[in-house]
């Protein structure tokens, strides 16, 4: 596995890379590497604008992987998933084009406590846009949400509910079909954020049965600049442009324009079909890996790293101790700041991220300013855990 | 200790490349941090604190007889460590020197095995934030 990926090759005498970031982006196979460079080199044309045979090439592979998201995701069609930055753009893209156009005064939105900034600032900028109500549904000493709390949120006029598969701050996996039930049930739409899910085991909207679904590419051992949108096709239909340019239009007069169906209508401008092709390449070997196994042996790593921090680092303070988790560590150490040893880690080549992991909300709910997170991906392996807590014991008697 | 800016900067890095070992040199820098002044509690405000910096720092500063006097606190103790660096180098000295002086050791500090960090540890912050001061009292100077 490691093999695969290059910036885990490393000669003998220097410092092994131990990568524990991938909650923040996961490194890269060849295989991606690879396509896209491949890509570049020998079939480099413009998507969904040439006569040329170039064009209609990339075309059809940009198209593939539509089909490959569609598939990865459990979506009914391909026109359902819709190519954006990544998570954050797919967010703000249903923010404003569903919310802004069904969001009205004294209607409430509902988020949670344990949301990355993402899935919280865009619906708090559009219930204040629209004189709406954005209601946080509080979380569990554990690192859960309260679902007695986000039943009575839910007793509102709520229009949409927008909340996370896998805590990025935490690492709770949230019981998402069973609120996304609940959210139904009071007539809400339902958005999931699945930045920290999509890459870590199996999705399936429609078992979900949520209305949209967000991911991002180089979380998912993809390209930067890619991202996935799920929308259910019946919304999607009915929602007007997020961003207008080329491309997502059907007539544009003087008097008014009108607009192409989904997906095109919210894939203004050239796309990044380079990224798009390179994240094709990751969900293909993605794969190949297996998504649940790959879940599995994180999720067992996160475990042996937990144990050992609690059995051998005197004063650690785990904040997220859900029962479903993923392979995810946030904790403090009392009496130490987590960029003291971030920044020591770092030395010793271990890439832990510290601060508020954009969870202010989270942070405050437990106590503190900022964590330190490992995070775990499938290239990651029992050394790595080594390596963590032998470099971590080194931090923490330098900073006694 | 030195006179002038330059003089107090080569001192430091002198200083802490005189520790070969890493390990020793955070050691010496965070032993720097522990001996700072106490700020005063009061004087930890949003307004005092320095943006850039993935810890929190917090630094004043005031002007007597056209030197610049600094105070400065973080939460972290090798932060304080470059606190502490970044007071020694520049308080008490004259608002002009502070303006003039390129920042020498934010790139030459050596303190980690790998890289100096000077924006990841908000040393280059905290130095932008004396400048700045330097730059107002300077102005308030001229206009009087």
């Amino acid at each position: 596995m490691r093999a695969h990926f290059p910036q885990l090759q490393h000669p003998n005498d220097a410092t092994p890379l131990t990568y524990l970031d991938t909650a923040a982006t996961s490194l890269k196979p060849q295989a991606v590497i690879d396509r896209i460079t491949h890509f570049y080199s020998k079939e480099y044309g413009t998507v969904r604008r040439g006569v040329y045979s170039l064009s209609q090439h990339a075309t059809a592979l940009y198209e593939q992987v539509r089909e490959q998201a569609r598939s990865w995701l459990g979506a009914a069609l391909p026109s359902e998933i819709i190519y954006t930055k990544g998570t954050t753009e797919a967010i703000n893209l249903v923010a404003a084009s569903y919310g802004g156009s069904v969001v009205q005064a004294g209607d409430e939105i509902v988020v949670t406590e344990m949301e990355h900034h993402a899935n919280f600032v865009p619906w708090q900028l559009l219930a204040e846009r629209r004189g709406a109500k954005l209601r946080v549904v509080p979380i569990t000493d554990t690192g859960e949400v309260d679902l007695g709390a986000f039943a009575d949120a839910l007793r509102g006029p709520v229009k949409i509910a927008s909340f996370v598969h896998v805590s990025n701050a935490l690492g709770t996996v949230n019981p998402v079909a069973e609120m996304t039930r609940m959210a139904h049930e009071a007539g809400a739409v339902v958005m999931v954020d699945g930045a920290q899910a999509a890459a870590h085991g199996h999705v399936d909207v429609q078992a979900i049965g949520c209305d949209f679904y967000a991911c991002s590419g180089h979380k998912m051992y993809g390209p930067t600049g890619v991202g996935l949108l799920y929308g259910r096709h019946a919304l999607l239909d009915q929602m007007p442009p997020y961003q207008a340019g080329g491309d997502m239009v059907d007539v544009v007069r003087a008097e008014g324009t009108t607009f192409d169906a989904p997906p095109y209508r919210f894939e203004a401008g050239t796309p990044p079909f380079a990224q798009v092709i390179g994240l094709g390449a990751a969900l293909r070997w993605l794969a190949e890996v297996g998504p649940a196994q790959a879940a599995a042996w994180e999720l067992s790593l996160a475990e042996e790293t937990r144990a050992r921090l609690a059995a051998e680092v005197p004063g650690v303070r785990f904040v997220g101790e859900a029962p479903a988790r993923a392979g995810i560590v946030a904790f403090v150490i009392e009496g130490l700041h987590p960029f003291d040893v971030g920044t020591l880690l770092n030395e010793e080549g271990v890439c832990v991220r510290v601060g508020h992991h954009c969870a202010q909300p989270v942070m405050r709910r437990f106590g503190t300013t900022s964590t330190i997170r490992a995070s775990f991906g499938a290239y990651n392996t029992r050394d790595d855990v080594d390596r963590l807590l032998h470099a971590l014991k080194g931090a923490v008697e330098l900073l006694a | 200790m030195g006179a002038t800016i330059e003089e107090r900067e080569a001192e430091v890095i002198a200083e802490l490349k005189a520790f070969p070992d890493w390990k020793d040199r955070y050691r010496h820098l965070m032993e720097l941090g522990r001996a700072l002044p106490p700020m005063p509690e009061d004087d930890k405000t949003e307004t005092n604190r320095v943006k850039g910096c993935q810890s929190q720092v917090w630094l004043t500063a005031r002007c007597a007889d056209g030197l610049v006097h600094l105070q400065a606190a973080s939460d972290s103790a090798i932060v304080s460590g470059l606190v502490a660096l970044v007071l020694r180098v520049y308080s008490g000295q004259p608002s002009e020197a502070i303006l003039r002086t390129p920042p020498q050791f934010i790139n030459e500090l050596g303190l980690g095995k790998h890289l100096t960090q000077a924006r990841a540890n908000g040393l280059a912050a905290m130095v932008k934030q004396v400048k700045l001061f330097a730059f107002v009292f300077a102005q308030q100077a001229l206009a009087r």
